[in-house]
């Protein structure tokens, strides 16, 4: 028969795939090989609904296979031909009714892991937290340690086992805040400071990126990660604190330049940076109008206005 | 003056790369060729007065189909220089800066000046013929719609060559397609492009609209009407819905590049989440906008080679109506993790997976039309199978994606593009080519050779899982889409080019379907469809000759039952008296214009014009728009009547006798 060969071929084309998948790269791929809670908790939904998916999809597509093959037109079939057969009050009861109860399954858990991994929401913890403020620049990503004093670029050091408090903001086009083996990531927007509280529960390296599109060299914004012992942390704060060059205000004007950059390190930082890119285009809501013509070129920077922590934690 | 000339040139014209001057070169060729052919053959009076002016739903859909095809081509080359530029580790076989180019006009072509227009155009080449109808309820509106498209259309792709293309993405966030990130004339091609295909698009969604609640044949009632013209239904009615909303967020962020103002600007109070929730609104209705008539045709073609009624007929029009409002509440599962809180996006979650309900009903429905039927396996039914799994797969990781804190880990990854791609080549196209190939004799009068169709529909398949499959695991591995290159540390590589290879193979599809319309053609006399009815179908569409004369049916049917045609065709097995024909009257048809692509034309000045800020172009293309529909309004020569003996003539020569 025809189909008989079409099967074959199928088989043929999904072998490779198949052996692909099981053998080539288990070990890369990383979304599903989390290294810390909210990851973890991510990656578990993911198995639950890939398995409450495949309760309806796996028997939709075996039932397809036996329907098609078995109601075939040949001669000498045995099968009923039931022309005008066009509806069953119980059979659609029964589609109808198995999507419903699936979907209500998985919204509640979706439900529930929404409120439970909601970003903004500390993690709980015996270990006090610590926050790094992060920037998206074109196209680099600055990192600060506001209470180390620190700030770094396009490298992220985290104590193990402590919770981070992310605060991301934007000197240039919208990007994402992204480190997989982490937890999912959180849109870097100007004008505002998201929060995204993260942990990793293993000393290792890892990497994050900007996942969303910001230009020339958006596929250069990869930042390696490395969690350590708090000892080793602190050892680095220290080592920076009294090798790297301070940042000055001067400084972070040529950082925001569009550009791709090395790793950096920085002693120290301007009072309130942060805050004062954050508040930038934020507190230009109230002169808008009043400061004549709006066209700005390109990467202008005013500091004109008073840093203000008033549009913070969004 | 010279070196002014020279540096406009240089300006006006994109320079620099290879593939541009080639491309340059070979639109001068074809475009050198087109004339002299049509000069040659002394052509330009047909191609003017039997296409170009035409208002035949049949011809305007045929153009449309026609354009739809050159811009899968476009689409497909854009996709083949992207998966070329991946296929290994830091590759440099193109800049970003083009990557970023082409990326994005990939997927505006892909989405709305390659499925838009196909599925335009089988709206147009069967709606009607499905109706039992002799036109549209607005012929004149329909061409105008086509050359708006077209406009539009063309205004986008020159952008290639002139000015240079938009970089900011398939749906262009600001602030980075703002001024202050994107100061070329890229994203104001993008916005005109758009702009005047898009309203188009609009009149198309209210002529159809119209077309099915007032043109059905006597005695269709609503529940009577074929599947695919309900999905055209719900179709259109979220395109009335959603794209106005497109049209006033692209006004909206023209006035801020052209007139300075702050809708979506960082500074001066705009907001661009503004954009990104209002593009959405647009947005997702448009994805269900072009899959719901793929859903029409699947019912159709399952009936048609099963042999069997369509199962759960009204089970199918409660589930697309319901999906065509569920479009509407779903948009921000797009962007989850913009930190909208987790009220928003649970409520958006579920929204999302409510509407994974009817789509699975469907898919029942679909299975269960084939269950106890008698299935053949001919081109357009081997599209439909291929369809089935595909789409279930799709559907499977877009619930996962509906989730929203996991969500987090998938957006704007390579699982995200995977996705997208499988429903919408699973589902889109493979549904538009079963159309295409299903109502191809009813179109043009002769069948297809089905022997390469089968090779065209494995090497699409077959490309489509090595394309996309690897996709879904890139994504799992932390790709993230829109990257031009990638390091050798990330292990991305056999996945990567596993995918390009599959992307060749859809290529390769590409030619294998070119082909077979090529033979078709060629061979036609061979294959004629000299029935009107080939695959024994069961809608009214195929109780007229093929190709259908420009009247449509001499005689408007009157209708009795749901599949009507297959009805009258059992009922005359059975030995029942057919009716007597009833006396021919003259047809009342409307009259060739060229209003509509003249005024089309100004559109396009116009849009070139507010592009690169042309002053006398805006003012010389809106007085166009002007006038010329100051001389439609007061043309009253707008129809004509077609005498009796002319329909017999016409029927006579299908082989059809009239009474």
């Amino acid at each position: 028969m025809k189909l008989s060969k079409a099967y074959k071929r199928l088989a043929l084309v999904a072998m490779p795939i198949v052996l692909l998948l099981m053998t080539g790269c288990t070990n890369n791929i990383i979304v599903l090989d989390p290294k810390g809670p909210i990851a973890e908790q991510q990656r578990d939904l993911m198995v639950i609904s890939t398995i409450l998916g495949s309760i309806v999809v796996v028997p939709v597509l075996i039932m397809t296979a036996v329907i098609i093959w078995r109601y075939r037109d040949r001669e000498g079939r045995k099968a009923a031909y039931t022309p005008r057969w066009e509806h069953s009050t119980k059979l659609e009861i029964i589609w109808w009714g198995i999507p419903i109860i699936i979907i209500l399954a998985l919204g509640v858990i979706t439900v529930k892991g929404t409120y439970a991994l909601e970003p903004s929401k500390p993690l709980e913890s015996e270990q006090k937290e610590i926050t790094v403020q992060v920037t998206s620049l074109n196209w680099k990503w600055l990192f600060q340690y506001p209470e180390q004093g620190i700030a770094t670029i396009n490298e992220l050091k985290i104590p193990n086992g402590v919770p981070v408090r992310f605060e991301i903001t934007a000197d240039s086009p919208m990007n994402s805040f992204w480190i997989p083996q982490l937890g999912g990531q959180m849109y870097a927007m100007s004008g505002m400071a998201m929060t995204l509280y993260l942990q990793a529960d293993e000393e290792g390296e890892y990497w994050g990126s900007g996942a969303n599109f910001t230009g020339r060299h958006f596929a250069d914004m990869y930042f390696d990660v490395e969690s350590m012992s708090q000892e080793e942390f602190d050892q680095w704060v220290d080592e920076i604190k009294a090798t790297s060059p301070a940042l000055t205000l001067d400084g972070y004007k040529k950082l925001v330049e569009p550009s791709t950059s090395q790793v950096l390190a920085f002693s120290s930082f301007p009072d309130q940076l942060f805050e004062m890119t954050v508040t930038k285009y934020a507190t230009s809501h109230n002169h808008g109008l009043s400061t004549g013509k709006q066209d700005k070129p390109q990467g202008q920077q005013e500091e004109e206005e008073e840093p203000s922590m008033d549009h913070m934690g969004h | 003056m010279w070196e002014k000339v020279q540096n406009f040139a240089s300006e006006f014209f994109v320079t620099g790369d290879p593939l541009i001057y080639g491309a340059d070169v070979s639109i001068a060729v074809t475009l050198i060729a087109v004339i002299t052919v049509l000069t040659y053959f002394k052509k330009w009076k047909w191609l003017w007065s039997e296409w170009l002016t035409t208002v035949d739903h049949k011809k305007i859909g045929i153009m449309y189909i026609i354009s739809a095809f050159l811009m899968l081509f476009r689409g497909g080359v854009d996709a083949l220089l992207m998966r070329t530029q991946l296929a290994v580790p830091e590759m440099s076989f193109l800049t970003p800066d083009h990557y970023n180019q082409i990326f994005t006009t990939h997927g505006v072509i892909m989405i709305l000046f390659m499925a838009m227009p196909f599925m335009f155009g089988l709206f147009n080449v069967i709606v009607p013929l499905q109706l039992g109808a002799r036109d549209v309820a607005f012929p004149f509106l329909n061409s105008l719609s086509f050359w708006l498209f077209f406009s539009g259309a063309m205004l986008f792709n020159i952008s290639f060559v002139i000015g240079g293309s938009p970089d900011a993405g398939w749906l262009a966030y600001p602030p980075y397609s703002e001024l202050m990130y994107n100061p070329g004339v890229g994203q104001d091609f993008y916005i005109w492009g758009i702009q005047i295909s898009g309203i188009g698009s609009l009149m198309t969604g209210i002529n159809f609209i119209v077309t099915i609640l007032k043109m059905r044949a006597p005695g269709m009632k609503l529940m009577k009407m074929p599947m695919f013209s309900w999905s055209v239904l719900s179709s259109c009615i979220a395109i009335i819905f959603s794209f106005p909303i497109l049209t006033a967020t692209l006004a909206l962020l023209f006035l801020d590049r052209y007139a300075g103002a702050h809708f979506f600007t960082l500074d001066g109070g705009g907001n661009p989440m503004m954009y990104i929730n209002l593009i959405w609104m647009w947005g997702h209705p448009e994805v269900y906008i072009i899959v719901l008539p793929a859903f029409g045709i699947f019912s159709e073609i399952v009936a048609t080679f099963s042999k069997k009624k369509l199962f759960g007929y009204k089970s199918m029009v409660y589930a697309m109506m319901i999906i065509s409002i569920l479009s509407f509440l779903v948009w921000a599962h797009h962007f989850f993790t913009m930190g909208s809180g987790a009220d928003v996006n649970a409520f958006f979650a579920l929204t999302t997976m409510l509407i994974a309900i009817p789509t699975g009903v469907k898919v029942f429905n679909w299975l269960f039309t084939m269950f106890r039927g008698k299935i053949t396996f001919e081109s357009p039914m081997l599209w439909t199978i291929g369809f089935i799994p595909c789409f279930i797969v799709g559907g499977l990781t877009g619930v996962l994606l509906s989730v929203a804190p996991a969500d987090f880990q998938f957006h704007n990854s390579y699982f995200l593009v995977a996705h997208f791609h499988q429903v919408i080549i699973g589902g889109v196209v493979f549904g538009y080519f079963a159309g295409l190939y299903y109502w191809w004799p009813k179109l043009f009068g002769f069948k297809l050779n089905e022997r390469i169709g089968k090779w065209a529909f494995w090497f699409w398949n077959i490309g489509f899982y090595l394309c996309f499959m690897p996709q879904y695991v890139l994504g799992l591995m932390g790709m993230t889409r829109r990257v031009v290159s990638y390091g050798w540390d990330k292990g991305w590589y056999e996945m990567n080019l596993v995918s390009t290879i599959g992307a060749v193979l859809m290529g390769i599809a590409f030619l294998f379907q070119v082909w077979q319309i090529a033979h078709g053609v060629k061979h036609r006399n061979a294959n004629l469809d000299t029935t009107g009815d080939p695959w024994n179908g069961r809608t009214l569409e195929w109780s007229i000759p093929s190709p259908a004369p420009h009247y449509n049916f001499a005689v408007l049917p009157q209708v009795t039952d749901q599949d009507d045609w297959w009805e009258r065709k059992l009922r005359k097995q059975e030995g029942h008296a057919t009716p007597a024909p009833a006396k021919l009257e003259p047809i009342h048809m409307p009259k060739n214009s060229g209003i509509p692509i003249i005024m089309s034309a100004c559109w396009f000045v116009a849009g070139f014009g507010f592009v690169f800020h042309w002053t006398p172009f805006i003012i010389a293309g809106l007085a166009g728009v002007a006038i010329s529909m100051l001389v439609h309004s007061f043309n009253y020569k707008t129809d004509y009547y077609i005498p009796v003996d002319e329909i017999v003539r016409t029927e006579a020569k299908k082989g059809r006798v009239t009474g």
